[in-house]
């Protein structure tokens, strides 16, 4: 039974350096802060980072694999409020949970959480799915 | 700095976009989705970011692409994206306002199918001082 305050189950999904090149490749998204360290650093980031949009990107499979497949979704909306640090061969997590938080209709509207290495990395984020 | 007279203006993109089968299995791949038969959600970021690369760098309008970060997004998806679709990308340039020196511009893009909306997006794109 779905109803606003449901909570969906958490999920991990795990990022590397590689999942960023790919993520360049299919976005078409090139630039040097999500892969050339150096760079990332001399305009002031920690390390690489990834893309918001691949975050973005996770974040609707996690929607997607709970609505039913990714043809659900009518709105999905998110502030990049940190980025998410991915160091050289190592894995880094996107912890990913959600909440019902409106039901109209057939519409779902879920409130989801999105964190990396504990930090918030996705404000005010918000999909509305057909379930 | 970006010109303020763009503000409220809608620029048409210049080239049609064709979506492959292959653009969508190369987006699902990345993110584990097996279910290929249409495009995941954030797909026509793809498309909408080139687009606004193309129009917003105009020296008419002036936004520094090399200084770009992408504050928020969002999606009004009329129907998924599918193998076949073509579309024409349009950009409007809703507000523009200046936050410690940053330039922060929205934009809302439009994907048509012909004559049918399939996706409105908005971004918020912060040019950073």
């Amino acid at each position: 039974m779905i109803e606003v305050g449901t909570v969906l189950d958490e999920h991990i999904f795990y990022l590397d350096r590689a999942m960023l090149r790919a993520y360049a490749d299919a976005s078409g998204d090139h630039n040097p802060i999500h892969h050339d360290e150096e760079f990332a650093i001399s305009v002031g980031l920690p390390n690489v980072i990834a893309h918001g949009m691949l975050t973005m990107a996770l974040v609707g499979k996690y929607v997607t694999d709970w609505a039913g497949g990714p043809a659900t979704v009518k709105e999905y909306s998110a502030r990049f409020v940190k980025p998410v640090i991915v160091p050289a061969d190592q894995k880094v997590d996107l912890t990913v949970s959600a909440i019902v938080s409106e039901i109209d209709g057939d519409h779902i509207s879920l409130t989801l959480s999105a964190t990396s290495a504990g930090v918030k990395v996705l404000g005010m984020a918000r999909a509305v799915v057909i379930k | 700095m970006i010109n303020p007279d763009s503000v409220g203006r809608t620029f048409a993109g210049a080239d049609s976009v064709s979506v492959s089968q292959s653009d969508i299995d190369t987006f699902c791949s990345v993110i584990s989705e097996t279910n290929t038969t249409v495009a995941p959600p954030t797909f026509s970021i793809r498309i909408s970011l080139s687009q606004y690369e193309s129009i917003l760098t105009q020296p008419e309008i002036g936004v520094d692409w090399t200084r770009l970060v992408h504050g928020d997004q969002k999606f009004e998806i009329f129907r998924p994206i599918v193998a076949g679709d073509v579309f024409k990308c349009s950009a409007t340039i809703e507000t523009l306002r200046v936050a410690a020196g940053n330039e922060i511009v929205s934009v809302r893009s439009d994907l048509h199918n012909g004559s049918e909306l399939v996706v409105s997006s908005w971004s918020t794109l912060v040019v950073r001082a």
